[in-house]
């Protein structure tokens, strides 16, 4: 699946999307942010506070107990600042 | 005679003119009573600190969806005649437009209360980021709870 990173976030991460292949047992949005903060000191840092990471799939905006699962396009975020 | 409304949703770079967005919005229609305009526009200060410019970031294809979904909302819950959203992006400077948002009805209670409606829940939901420019250099401008308890508000009891 996509995963694509907004803000600060992507600048903490060094990248704005990339594809990935998380194992069957990370299954929602939550243990995704886990997984993803043990891939490395730049990923640990973006999601240092998990409580403050907004999530969407395909567009919308979730919680973290979403599951993953046949998402084409998942982002992270931190609160947002339009308007 | 029926007619069908006018929602019109932009996202872009280019400064939007209002006075054209108005006459695009009520063109052709004579059953028009109010036409309510909010423009949020760049103040040169963030809290107390001067600022020389904010550079606004979005998620191309989310941003667009999920206004979508406020004015579809919008356009269900209240009379309208039509809506316009459009909010730039990209670096603007202080006196600058940042947001538009025009509603139309019959008559102005509903064009008052959608309109305050959509901004504050394009504030709290619409994925945009700003920051800052500044002395100090360049920083990512905090979410206020103030906003999230602007869009609850909105949910109906």
């Amino acid at each position: 699946m996509k995963v694509k990173y907004f803000a600060w976030v992507r600048e903490r991460i060094g990248k704005a999307e990339e594809t990935i292949e998380p194992p069957a047992e990370v299954r929602t949005v939550g243990d995704l942010i886990g997984w993803l903060a043990r891939r490395g000191e730049t990923y640990a840092y973006a999601f240092e506070t998990p409580r403050v990471i907004r999530a969407a799939i395909d567009h919308a905006h979730v919680k973290s107990d979403a599951m993953i699962s046949g998402a084409r396009e998942i982002a992270f975020f931190p609160p947002m600042t339009g308007g | 005679m029926i007619m069908s409304a006018t929602v019109t949703i932009r996202i872009q770079e280019a400064d939007f003119d209002i006075a054209r967005e108005i006459a695009a919005l009520t063109q052709g229609r004579t059953d028009i009573g109010a036409v309510v305009s909010f423009s949020g526009v760049c103040r040169d200060s963030e809290g107390s600190e001067p600022i020389a410019a904010l550079t606004l970031e979005h998620y191309p294809g989310m941003a667009e969806a999920e206004i979508g979904r406020h004015a579809e909302t919008a356009m269900s819950r209240w009379p309208l005649t039509g809506l316009t959203v459009i909010h730039r992006v990209g670096r603007i400077t202080p006196g600058e437009n940042i947001v538009l948002v025009l509603t139309a009805s019959a008559h102005r209670q509903a064009a008052f209360e959608a309109a305050e409606f959509l901004m504050d829940y394009l504030k709290a939901n619409a994925p945009f980021w700003k920051s800052e420019e500044s002395a100090e250099g360049k920083s990512w401008i905090e979410a206020r709870e103030h906003d999230d308890a602007a869009a609850a508000r909105w949910t109906k009891s």
